[in-house]
């Protein structure tokens, strides 16, 4: 047989092809549900590293999650919840949904020693491709309880630290301000030590402007959400509602409040 | 198993026939992964690993293939099992795929497979074949690791993420050179590399007019 003729390459190419696409194709539909437990475990995994937790093994990041994660909901920009389904906040792309006019926001919920975290899924543009990374904030919405970041393609030793413990924990006790119903994140700059800058990674000017950019962008939409748990407002008491003098209506249920 | 000729096949890439030290081959991906050990040898290991097996497949297939679409179906092949290499780590080793995520599809455009295909697997037996992979792949993954121990202990002042350089250098005005991190850096970490290596074996050296 000539294997220079034109109907053998063509059908040599044509088999080829048509070979190779099949294992491909039956390689990634058989992986297909291990690659995405894994991927959902990741998840987990880096909604429990904002809140300082993670899992004992590989195994029980479900268990842990489960443990620590109470509840999962979308609101929308005034702060109202909008679907309560559990693992709804799950299925939400950050990277479409933060561009809509009326975006669904995901919170996660977290319990951890009794105190309530909200948990709030960022993204945004590193240097070479996306970065994202969850913020937990305290009960008082507007102190920084921990922060997870991670990207796909930052350059090791430079924008890459985003990743590392080191830069996330400058993010714990930093203050969310409010400004006009706009929220005033802290920003991330060369030495910055203030309540409300965060010291950005050196020789990594860009990667960390996209933190930056990606913090302001993804939290301005819940201003009015944290707006709704206190802040500005002292802490709530339940013994306050029972006083004569009560003066946190905002804090009791209707008719609590005896004023 | 191993004859004199295999035995020269597995161990020639390493040093006397390296690919990226005398071939002058991947370096675009030496310099890519190099920052830090750790990439840098699972960046060794997949290419051991898609270099020994494309090199085996196209060996077996080496009689049938027509010779002007021979560099497609090498392509084909590779970029296959780059895939399913991808796939695989995805699904069983996820936190190893996180990291060398891009890295892994730079397989494909590596020169020295291409180079090995080309030069070795379409004319010779399938044994011989995945020695000369895993050979040119060790040889390859040897320069990156020692590119890499350079540009991460004096970049970082770190081996594989741990720091090696006291604090009390720190303390006395010593500081981590920027510039390792950058890429230029390693390519002139490679040519000192390949300067050493060519001052050490006499018989490579080009011959001065």
């Amino acid at each position: 047989m000539n294997k220079n003729s034109n109907s053998y390459q063509i059908l040599y190419a044509a088999i080829m092809v048509i070979v190779v696409g099949a294992v491909l194709a039956l390689v990634a539909t058989s992986l297909k549900p291990r690659q995405q437990d894994n991927i959902a475990n990741d998840t987990r995994k880096q909604i429990l590293s904002a809140i300082h937790q993670s899992a004992p093994s590989d195994d029980q990041v479900e268990a842990t999650f489960n443990k620590f994660i109470v509840c999962d909901y979308l609101v929308d920009t005034t702060g109202a919840k909008v679907d309560t389904t559990r693992n709804c906040a799950f299925d939400v792309n950050m990277k479409t949904n933060i561009k809509e006019e009326h975006p669904k926001l995901p919170v996660f919920e977290a319990n951890v020693d009794g105190a309530t975290k909200y948990i709030i899924p960022m993204y945004g543009a590193g240097l070479w491709g996306p970065i994202w990374g969850y913020v937990a904030v305290n009960d008082d919405g507007k102190t920084i309880y921990g922060a997870y970041f991670s990207h796909a393609s930052e350059t090791p030793g430079l924008g890459a630290e985003i990743e590392s413990e080191n830069f996330q924990k400058r993010f714990n006790d930093k203050t969310l301000r409010y400004q006009d119903g706009q929220v005033a994140t802290p920003s991330v700059e060369k030495k910055g030590t203030g309540d409300d800058q965060i010291d950005a990674v050196t020789g990594a000017t860009i990667t960390s402007k996209g933190v930056d950019a990606m913090f302001k962008k993804c939290l301005a939409p819940y201003a009015a959400f944290f707006a709704s748990k206190g802040n500005g407002q002292q802490a709530c008491d339940k013994h306050d509602c029972e006083k004569p003098d009560c003066d946190k209506p905002a804090c009791c249920q209707q008719g609590e409040c005896k004023k | 198993m191993l004859s004199k000729r295999n035995k020269e096949v597995l161990f020639n890439p390493l040093s006397n026939d390296n690919p990226v030290l005398v071939q002058i081959l991947g370096i675009c991906s030496a310099l890519a992964v190099t920052v830090k050990l750790e990439p840098a040898i699972v960046m060794g290991l997949s290419v051991i690993v898609v270099l020994s097996f494309s090199n085996v497949i196209i060996s077996l297939m080496r009689k049938t293939i027509p010779t002007s679409i021979r560099i497609i179906v090498q392509l084909v092949v590779v970029a296959a099992l780059v895939i399913m290499v991808q796939q695989f780590l995805q699904a069983f080793s996820y936190d190893v795929s996180k990291q060398l995520s891009v890295f892994v599809g730079l397989i494909i455009t590596n020169c020295i497979l291409m180079g090995r295909l080309e030069a070795f697997a379409l004319n010779n037996k399938p044994w011989p074949s995945f020695l000369d992979g895993v050979g040119n792949g060790l040889g390859y993954m040897i320069v990156l690791v020692i590119i890499a121990f350079f540009r991460e202990l004096l970049g970082s002042g770190t081996l594989f993420g741990l720091t090696v350089i006291p604090n009390w250098c720190y303390e006395h005005g010593y500081m981590n050179n920027g510039l390792m991190i950058l890429p230029p850096m390693a390519l002139i970490t490679a040519a000192c590399i390949i300067w050493v290596h060519r001052s050490r074996n006499k018989d490579l050296q080009e011959k001065s007019n």
